[in-house]
C-alpha cells in the first residue's frame, strides 16, 4: 500500500514536472521571440537608414562630375559679325553660338541636313557660349587664332556619359537618339569627351539647364539665414536661460513662461511658417523671400531648443561653484557672468550648434515667407532674395528632367555634409569640455 | 545719413562715453583717497554711463525706422487733393503704389496729375527726416552721456544699477517666448475669424468637400461647401496613422532591446546611428518617399492585383513619416524605461520571471505614464510634419480610408495655399490660416495631455 501512495505522489510529481517544463520552454520560447522581435526593430531602422542613404548617394554621386567635349574653336570674327571687341553693344549681339556650332561642323564634317546639325548642335550645353566670351574678352589676342578649349556638355550627353541611357530601349522612347550616341561614341574613342569634377555645381546659381545649376545661391542664402539665426537666438536662448534658471522667483508667471517654451518647442515647424508671413511680412513689410526673414522665423524656432538645452548645462554647474563666488562677496550677477556662464558654455555651444543644425534643415515654414521663388542670383545681403539648400532640394525634386534627380541627390549630399560636420562639432564639444562634478 | 552709419556713430559715441565715465570715476576716486573707497569698481561707472549714452539713443532710432514711412505715407497723402482723399482704403494703397513707383523712375507717366507734386512732396518729407533722424538720434545719445556722465559721484551705485540693467535684459529675452506664443495665436486667430465671417464655421469644421481654387469666384461655385475640411483631417489622421503603427512598435521595441538586452558596447554604436535618422532633413525623407517609396509601392501592390494604385498614396508618405518619428519614440521611450528603478527588475527576477516577462508586466506598467505621453508627442509631430506630405503625398481632397489612394493633409493645403503670390483678402488664403489654427490648437493640446499625463501618472521612485 505504502508503495502505491509513493507511485501515486511520484507519478503526481512527474505528471508536475512534465507540465512544468512545457511551460517553461513555452516561456523561454516567448522571451525568444521578444527577444527577436526586438532585435529585428532595430534592424528595420538601420536597414532602412542605410537604403536611404544608399539611394540618395548612388544617385547623387553622378552629380559631382560632368562631361566635357573638347572642340578646336576658330576665333572667326566674320563669323561672329564683331569687328571691335570693346563696342559693348557689338559684344552683346554678336552670335556667339555660330564659333560652337562651326567647331562641330569641322569635327564632323560628314553630318548634314537641318535634323540632324540641329541634334549635332545640341552636344554642347548652352552655357558653353559665355564660356568662349569670356575667354575671348578675357584675351583678345585670341581673335582670329585657333584653339582647342573643353566645353561642358549637354545634360543628355552627360547623363549617356553616365551609363544612364540603355541604348536598347526603343529609339522613340529615349531623348537621345542613335545617331547622337554614334557621334559621342566616336568623341569617346578619338579621346576628345572626358569626365571632370563638376565646379559649376559649386560656383553657379539655379537654372532652368540642369547642366548649369550649381548651389552656391542656395548654400550663401543658407549661410546668410544662420548668421541672422545664430546672431539673434545665440544671445537671447541664453539670456533666457540665465534668467530662468539663476534669477526668475519660483512663482506662477515663471511656471507660464516655462510651460510656454515646452510648448513652442513642439509646435509645428509650419505655425511658424505662418506667424512669420502674417508678422514679418504682411505688418512689418519686411521683403519676401530674404534670408532676414528667414533667419527671424528660424530665431523663433530654434529659440525653445537653445533655451531648453542651455538651461540644462546651467544646471549642471554645481551649487558649490556658486556658494564659494558668494562668499568671496561677489555678486549674483558677477557670479553668474563670471563663473556660472563659463563653466556652462561648451553645454551651450553645444546645444547651439544642435539648434542651428535643425534650422538648417528645415523647409516649411520658408516656403511660407517666399523663400521658393526661382532665383538664379547669388545673393549678395541678407535683404535680396534668395533660397535655401533644403527648398532648392524642393524645389529641384519637382523638375521632370531626369538629370534633377541626380542633381538634387547631390544636393541632399551637400546638405547632410554640412549637417554631419556641424554634428561632429557639437559631439566634439561635448567630449572635450565636459566635465564631471 | 543711412541708417546704418548713424548707428556706427552711435556705438563710437557710446564707446567714448564709457571711456570717459570710467576716467571720471578714477579721477574722482582720487579725491576720496583711491579706487578702494568707489562705490563700485570704475568699470562700472563707464558701463553704466554708456547706457545712459546707448539706450534712449537706440530707442529712438528704431522707432523712428519702425514708423517713418507709415508717417511720411499718410502726409503725403493728406496733402493731396480731396478727390484722392476721398478714395477707399485699398485704393489709396494703389495710389500710394504708383507715387512710389514714380518717385523710383519705374513708371513715367502718371494717372493723375497731382501725383507729381506728391513725389515732390514725399522726397521732401524723406530728406528732413533724414535730417531730423540724424539730428535728433546724436543729440539724445550725446545728451544721455552727458546725463549719464554728470551721475558719476563715488557714492553712485554704479554696480547695483548696471545689474538691474542685465536684469531687465535677461528678463526680456524670456519673455520672447511669451510673445512668440501670443504672435501666434493672433496672427492665425485674426484671419482666421476674418475667414469665418464669409464662410460659417459648421461648415468649415463639418464640410466634407474642399475645393478652395473654386472657391475663388464665390458667385459661381458657390463658396458654401467648397471649404469643409473634413476630408483635410480624415487624410491627415489617415497618414498618421499609417505613421504611428509603424513607428510606435519598433521605436519601442528598439528602445526596450537597447536598455533590457543590448551590451553596453551595441548601445554606444546603435543608439548615435539611430539619431542620425532623426538629424536628417524632412524634406530628404519626403524626396525618399516620392522617388523611390511610392514607385516601388504602386508596382509591388500594382503585381498584387490591386486596383490602379495612386503614385502619391498615403502608404508611401505615412511609411516613410513613420520611419522618421521612430528615432523621437524610442529616445523618449529610452529614457522612461532607463527611469525604472533596477531594485524592480531584481523583486521581479527573484520570483523567477524572465526577461521578457519582466519587461511586459513590471517595467512597461511602471513606464506607462512615460510612454503614453510620448506616443502623443509623436502623434503631434506625425500630424504638424509638412514637407513629407507635400512631397509625396497628393493635392486632391479625397474622403476615404483606402490607404493606397491619394489624400490631402492640414499641412500640405496651408503649404499650397500661401506659396506663391496671393491677394491677402480671399477666403482661399484666409482659410490657410484657419487650418493653422485648427493645427495650432490640436498639437497644443497633445502637448499639455502629454505633460498632464506624465505630471498626473507618474510614479516617484526613491
Amino acid at each position: 500500500m505504502t508503495d502505491q501512495t509513493l507511485n501515486a505522489i511520484e507519478r503526481l510529481a512527474l505528471v508536475k514536472q512534465e507540465r512544468m517544463a512545457a511551460q517553461l520552454s513555452k516561456r523561454y520560447g516567448k522571451e525568444k521571440r521578444f527577444r527577436f522581435f526586438g532585435m529585428a526593430s532595430i534592424v528595420i531602422g538601420l536597414t532602412f537608414l542605410a537604403v536611404l542613404l544608399g539611394t540618395i548617394f548612388t544617385a547623387g554621386f553622378s552629380t559631382f562630375f560632368s562631361s566635357e567635349i573638347k572642340l578646336t574653336i576658330h576665333y572667326d570674327a566674320a563669323l561672329l559679325g564683331l569687328s571691335d571687341l570693346n563696342d559693348e553693344d557689338q559684344v552683346r549681339l554678336a552670335d556667339w553660338s555660330q564659333l560652337v556650332k562651326k567647331a562641330l561642323k569641322t569635327r564632323f564634317p560628314e553630318v548634314s541636313g537641318r535634323k540632324q546639325s540641329r541634334q549635332l548642335n545640341g552636344l554642347a550645353s548652352s552655357i558653353s557660349i559665355y564660356t568662349l566670351k569670356d575667354r575671348l574678352l578675357a584675351n583678345p589676342a585670341l581673335m582670329g587664332t585657333t584653339e582647342d578649349v573643353w566645353l561642358m556638355a549637354d545634360d543628355e550627353v552627360d547623363a549617356y556619359m553616365k551609363g544612364q541611357v540603355d541604348p536598347s530601349v526603343p529609339e522613340i522612347e529615349r531623348r537621345f537618339n542613335d545617331f547622337q550616341i554614334g557621334l559621342v561614341d566616336q568623341l569617346v574613342a578619338s579621346g576628345e569627351m572626358k569626365q571632370s569634377f563638376n565646379t559649376t555645381f559649386f560656383t553657379n546659381g539655379d537654372s532652368r539647364e540642369p547642366e548649369q545649376a550649381g548651389i552656391r545661391g542656395a548654400m550663401i542664402g543658407s549661410f546668410f539665414t544662420l548668421l541672422v539665426t545664430l546672431s539673434l537666438s545665440f544671445p537671447i536662448g541664453i539670456s533666457a536661460a540665465i534668467y530662468l534658471e539663476e534669477f526668475a522667483p519660483k512663482n506662477r508667471y515663471t511656471e507660464i513662461i516655462e510651460v510656454n517654451i515646452n510648448n513652442l518647442a513642439a509646435v509645428p515647424s509650419i505655425v511658424f511658417g505662418l506667424l512669420g508671413l502674417a508678422v514679418f511680412i504682411n505688418l512689418f513689410h519686411l521683403p519676401r523671400s530674404a534670408p532676414l526673414v528667414g533667419g527671424l522665423v528660424l530665431t523663433l524656432m530654434t529659440l525653445p531648443t537653445i533655451i531648453i538645452s542651455s538651461r540644462s548645462s546651467i544646471k549642471a554647474v554645481p551649487p558649490s561653484i556658486r556658494e564659494a563666488a558668494l562668499g568671496l562677496g561677489a555678486s549674483k550677477m558677477q557670479t553668474v557672468l563670471h563663473h556660472v556662464l563659463p563653466l556652462a558654455m561648451p553645454g551651450m555651444l553645444t546645444g547651439t550648434i544642435i539648434g542651428m543644425a535643425q534650422a538648417l534643415g528645415e523647409t516649411a515654414p520658408l516656403l511660407m515667407i517666399g523663400m521658393i521663388a526661382f532665383i538664379a542670383d547669388v545673393p549678395g545681403t541678407p535683404l535680396d532674395p534668395s533660397t535655401v539648400l533644403p527648398v532648392q532640394v524642393y524645389l529641384w525634386s519637382d523638375l521632370p528632367e531626369r538629370a534633377f534627380v541626380a542633381k538634387t541627390s547631390g544636393a541632399i549630399m551637400v546638405l547632410l555634409g554640412f549637417l554631419a560636420i556641424m554634428n561632429l562639432i557639437a559631439v566634439f564639444l561635448r567630449k572635450k569640455f565636459e566635465q564631471r562634478w | 545719413m543711412a541708417s546704418s552709419s548713424l548707428f556706427l556713430i552711435l556705438i563710437l559715441i557710446v564707446l567714448v562715453v564709457y571711456l570717459f565715465g570710467r576716467k571720471r570715476s578714477e579721477i574722482l576716486a582720487q579725491a576720496v583717497g583711491g579706487v578702494r573707497n568707489l562705490h563700485s569698481l570704475p568699470n562700472y561707472y563707464g558701463l553704466m554711463a554708456a547706457v545712459w549714452a546707448g539706450v534712449p539713443g537706440l530707442l529712438l532710432l528704431c522707432a523712428w525706422l519702425a514708423f517713418e514711412n507709415t508717417v511720411i505715407q499718410n502726409m503725403v497723402i493728406a496733402g493731396m487733393p480731396d478727390h484722392i482723399n476721398s478714395l477707399s482704403q485699398s485704393e489709396l494703397g494703389l495710389v500710394w503704389m504708383e507715387i512710389s513707383n514714380l518717385q523710383l523712375g519705374a513708371m513715367s507717366s502718371a494717372s493723375d496729375p497731382s501725383y507729381f507734386a506728391a513725389i515732390d512732396r514725399l522726397e521732401l518729407l524723406r530728406s528732413q527726416s533724414q535730417i531730423g533722424k540724424t539730428v535728433l538720434v546724436l543729440s539724445l545719445t550725446v545728451l544721455g552721456g552727458l546725463v549719464g556722465w554728470r551721475l558719476i559721484r563715488p557714492e553712485q551705485k554704479a554696480r547695483n544699477q548696471f545689474e538691474g540693467v542685465l536684469r531687465l535684459l535677461l528678463l526680456m529675452s524670456s519673455m520672447i517666448a511669451i510673445l512668440t506664443t501670443v504672435g501666434i495665436l493672433f496672427s492665425v486667430m485674426f484671419e482666421s475669424i476674418r475667414f469665418f465671417q464669409t464662410v460659417p464655421i459648421t461648415d468649415f469644421v463639418f464640410g466634407t468637400k474642399w475645393s478652395p481654387q473654386m472657391a475663388l469666384n464665390a458667385e459661381v461655385a458657390g463658396s458654401s461647401g467648397a471649404f469643409g475640411a473634413v476630408p483635410l483631417f480624415a487624410g491627415t489622421l489617415l497618414i498618421a496613422s499609417i505613421a504611428l503603427i509603424v513607428a510606435v512598435p519598433i521605436g519601442l521595441m528598439t528602445a526596450v532591446y537597447l536598455v533590457e538586452y543590448a551590451s553596453p558596447k551595441m548601445r554606444s554604436i546603435v543608439k548615435p546611428l539611430l539619431e542620425v535618422l532623426a538629424g536628417i532633413p524632412t524634406v530628404v525623407y519626403g524626396f525618399f518617399a516620392a522617388l523611390t517609396m511610392a514607385p516601388q509601392l504602386k508596382t509591388f501592390f500594382e503585381n498584387l492585383g490591386a486596383d490602379p494604385v495612386s503614385s502619391e498614396s498615403a502608404l508611401a508618405a505615412g511609411l516613410v513619416m513613420g520611419i522618421m518619428i521612430i528615432p523621437f519614440v524610442s529616445s523618449l521611450a529610452d529614457d522612461v524605461i532607463n527611469a525604472v528603478p533596477n531594485s524592480m527588475r531584481d523583486g521581479s527576477y527573484g520570483l523567477g520571471a524572465t526577461r521578457s516577462e519582466t519587461i511586459k508586466l513590471v517595467v512597461f506598467p511602471a513606464a506607462l505614464p512615460g510612454i503614453v505621453s510620448g506616443v502623443l508627442l509623436a502623434v503631434s509631430r506625425a500630424i504638424g510634419e509638412t514637407m513629407i506630405v507635400v512631397m509625396a503625398a497628393g493635392l486632391a481632397a479625397n474622403l476615404t480610408g483606402n490607404p493606397l489612394e491619394a489624400v490631402t493633409t492640414v499641412t500640405v493645403q496651408i503649404a499650397t495655399l500661401l506659396v506663391g503670390d496671393q491677394e491677402f483678402d480671399s477666403p482661399k488664403t484666409l482659410s490657410a490660416f484657419a487650418l493653422g489654427l485648427m493645427l495650432f490648437i490640436t498639437t497644443l493640446m497633445l502637448n499639455i495631455v502629454a505633460l498632464a499625463v506624465v505630471k498626473r501618472f507618474r510614479e516617484q521612485y526613491d
